[in-house]
């Protein structure tokens, strides 16, 4: 690999892969980062735990329906809970820029606090460096977590089996155009909020599914489409999707159709997809629908043996289409 | 070539310019080239710009089309087989 | 969402779909063109492809604006973002087309040009408004749908006199480029499914030499699925009762004589050059617009030193070959192996309804399959 890094590398999509597993993975290759999922499984003296880690660096720092400190406590939980894991403890890493006001870094504490006892989790450790004037936007933030593995499940990729239903927990797309929006230069009007929330309660919900439930992932860069495709490698099957199940909402799917932007592939921060069993995926929608995260859980689609393994939309005309990969960073088009 | 969305006036504002609702989003759009847009009327925007209203009229007489069609798939097949030699 | 969702209804597009099976003589060959990329888009998403008729071959045209701009135009345009004092303002379209030297705005952007995404030409002149010590320059590209908003936004700037402001002008006019299709030998197509918006401003008119001087029938049409199959069920009745005229399926927003208004300022605005490069295609006598005269200070490529090279287009790539209809997209030698739309040799890969992007990203399981 060489040449510089782009925006694109950090989108969450195919370039951010090549970048992973093309230079990171190439140099310090180890059997615990080779599945490269969000969490790394770790044994210690017979219990099983996950770990994770993750760099916030949002802009702007607050959004509508929350802000940098929420998504970082959030983000986190998420990359614990989507691998079956209750949050035990999160570290957190700051980069501050010189300048930057010590009310508005109160602000973002506070709302990792609420965020974390929301998810009952604790910020057991920390760390703050900070840097000239113009080296960061204001502040960077890197959460850190591990947690405790639900003995009932067994989620692996490996287990998902053509048949198997796809599940979402809710409306999609809401955070990637909340974000978008809230950097104004569209100049779009939308009462849109972020979606970031802790899924801890979802996952563990599903997780009384024990051995039906399969696999479970937060959507968040790249967006659905991207996760799914990950979803289709990982199993060695095709994901089927039918188009018109999929939730959005209607003034997120119209800002959608302005911008040229897929749905499909703008970023969540408080949304579940899980596979289960075809017998269980009745009773999963219930378990989600019992929670006010879960309101408006659909069944999207299901597992198909085949070949090459693709992310398929099956449209009301009897057709479909690919859904391959985030390219790089959604732009808005004109055509 | 050109994403062109749908979208009403809400309200005429200054300078030829007009605020337009998308099924929940709004934004501020130039009328300049529909001045008989008014409020209420739907427009087709295109980057920040309207290029045409909206005919209702059309619009239903387009959709009648498909209601036909429906209907006529409905039908028995044998009288709409291509008829040879008229091509 | 109204005038969208009633155009997408499952049982009208299965429908229509039936009766197209009616109108082709079975074994027959009808090859019709889609002028414009948002068709070719738009019969992707939706799987249009899969309800036509065998008999019925779609070829997709030229019209899509990004694919179109040659390499040294996009050089010209990096070029510009480089200047210090410049901050460029560009639809996102065209930040990750290549150019000559096989880099994009994108990269110029992370290298440290001040590139900037709007959604309108309008909020390119708010930017320059906003921030007086920058020098903006909005990077015009699209055909007559897009150059009224180009040539109304000049207009304001000179009434309020923003001088930060400057346009590089990439516009293109899509008769000539249909009109360089016909006559090309090789081509041979039976209609045309005309495209919706550009005909919105420019009015259903300039079609009538397809059928005056080529016989070949035009069917204007709206992008959703069952306007896109009603055009071609329009175009199959044409060719059956041996007709050769310009239709409107879309006559909700499209009329005869287009709009006026937005015509005017494209007249006042903008001059014809002599010839325009596109990408593919070649240069094209009387096909682009440049900045007119009383508009000279609002003009970048008369405000700023561009290259102004002129670039081949890479020797693998067969994008002529694919605009012009004369090769599907997996016929060329490149395509999904040195050129994908991560890395794009070609314009038909780089845009979303480029005709390779559309067809590699919806399509292209279906012929392995």
């Amino acid at each position: 690999m060489t040449g510089v890094i782009t925006l694109a590398d950090g989108a969450g999509g195919k370039a951010s892969r090549k970048l992973v597993e093309g230079l990171f993975l190439a140099e310090l290759r180890n059997p615990l980062l080779e599945p490269l999922g969000d969490a790394a499984l770790v044994s210690a003296n017979g219990t099983r735990l996950a770990f994770t880690t993750d760099s916030y660096v949002v802009r702007p720092l607050r959004f509508p329906g929350g802000d940098i400190g929420e998504l970082a406590v959030n983000g986190t939980v998420n990359d614990l809970a989507v691998f079956g894991a209750i949050p035990l403890a999160l570290t957190a890493g700051f980069v501050l820029e010189e300048g930057f006001p010590l009310e508005e870094l109160r602000a973002i504490a506070r709302s990792m606090a609420r965020a974390a006892q929301d998810a009952s989790v604790s910020v057991a450790a920390g760390d703050t460096k900070v840097v000239e004037r113009g080296a960061a936007d204001g502040l960077y933030v890197t959460t850190s977590g591990i947690g405790l593995l639900d003995p009932r499940v067994e989620l692996d990729v490996t287990r998902v089996r053509p048949g198997d239903r796809v599940l979402v927990s809710g409306g999609i797309a809401e955070h990637g155009i909340a974000v978008m929006l809230a950097r104004g230069n569209l100049e779009l009007e939308l009462d849109v909020e972020s979606d970031t929330a802790a899924l801890h309660g979802l996952t563990a919900a599903l997780c009384a599914l024990g051995r039906e439930l399969r696999w479970m992932r937060d959507p968040t860069r790249g967006g659905l489409a991207t996760t799914l495709n990950e979803l289709a490698g990982g199993a060695g099957a095709t994901v089927v999707l039918r188009e018109e199940a999929i939730p959005v909402r209607e003034d997120v799917r119209a800002a959608c159709e302005i911008l040229g932007i897929d749905p499909l592939y703008v970023a969540n921060e408080g949304k579940l997809v899980a596979v289960v069993a075809p017998d269980a995926a009745d009773r999963a929608l219930a378990l989600l629908g019992a929670l006010p995260l879960g309101a408006d859980a659909a069944l999207i689609g299901e597992i198909r043996a085949d070949d090459i393994p693709l992310v398929l939309v099956d449209t009301p005309f009897g057709g479909s289409r690919i859904v391959d990969m985030l390219v790089g960073d959604p732009l808005p088009r004109i055509c | 070539m050109c994403l062109g969305v749908p979208g009403q006036i809400l309200e005429r504002l200054d300078d030829g310019l007009a605020k337009v609702d998308f099924t929940g989003v709004r934004r501020t759009v130039s009328v300049a080239f529909t001045p008989e847009a008014e409020p209420g009327d739907w427009v087709l925007v295109h980057v920040g710009f309207a290029l045409a209203t909206i005919d209702e009229d059309e619009a239903r007489a387009t959709l009648d089309l498909l209601g036909e069609a429906i209907a006529a798939e409905l039908e028995p097949a044998g009288n709409k087989l291509f008829q040879e030699g008229r091509g | 969402m109204k005038y969208v969702d009633e155009y997408r209804d499952g049982r009208a597009a299965k429908a229509i779909a039936a009766e197209l099976r009616t109108l082709v003589r079975p074994g027959s060959h009808v090859k019709l063109m889609e002028v414009c990329g948002g068709h070719t888009h738009a019969i992707y998403r939706h799987g249009l492809d899969a309800l036509l008729p065998g008999e019925v071959e779609l070829v997709h045209g030229p019209g899509c604006p990004v694919c179109v701009i040659p390499l040294g135009r996009v050089d010209d345009a990096i070029c510009l973002a480089e200047r210090p004092e410049v901050t460029l303002a560009s639809f996102g379209d065209m930040l990750r087309v290549p150019g000559g030297r096989r880099r994009s705005l994108l990269e110029a952007k992370a290298r440290g040009a001040d590139v900037r995404v709007v959604y309108s030409p309008l909020d390119a002149l708010g930017l320059a408004v906003a921030e007086p010590e920058r020098e903006v320059v909005f990077f015009g590209v699209g055909f007559e749908t897009t150059a009224p908003a180009t040539a109304l936004t000049l207009l304001r700037a000179r009434r309020e006199q923003v001088r930060n402001f400057s346009v590089f002008c990439n516009h293109v006019l899509i008769g000539p480029a249909l009109r360089a299709i016909l006559d090309s030998p090789e081509t041979q197509i039976d209609g045309f499914v005309g495209p919706g918006h550009v005909s919105t401003v420019i009015g259903t008119r300039p079609y009538d030499f397809v059928c005056s001087e080529y016989h070949r029938p035009v069917v204007v049409a709206g992008f959703e699925p069952t306007d896109i199959l009603q055009a071609v069920a329009m175009l199959l009745r044409q060719l059956r009762d041996g007709r050769a005229e310009v239709e409107n399926e879309y006559g909700r927003v499209v009329r005869a004589e287009g709009n006026p208004a937005a015509l005017a300022a494209l007249a006042e605005v903008f001059a014809v050059r002599p010839d325009f490069e596109w990408r593919g295609l070649g240069a094209i006598p009387r096909s682009g617009l440049r900045i007119a005269d009383a508009f000279a200070d609002w003009d970048a490529e008369r405000r700023f030193e561009v290259p102004g090279a002129r670039i081949e287009d890479p020797k693998a790539c067969r994008c002529g070959d694919v605009l012009r209809g004369l090769a599907k997209p997996y016929e060329c030698g490149v395509f999904g192996t040195a050129c994908t739309p991560e890395q794009p040799l070609g314009t038909c890969m780089v845009s979303s309804e480029g005709a390779c992007a559309a067809y590699y990203a919806y399509g292209r399981h279906r012929r392995v399959a």
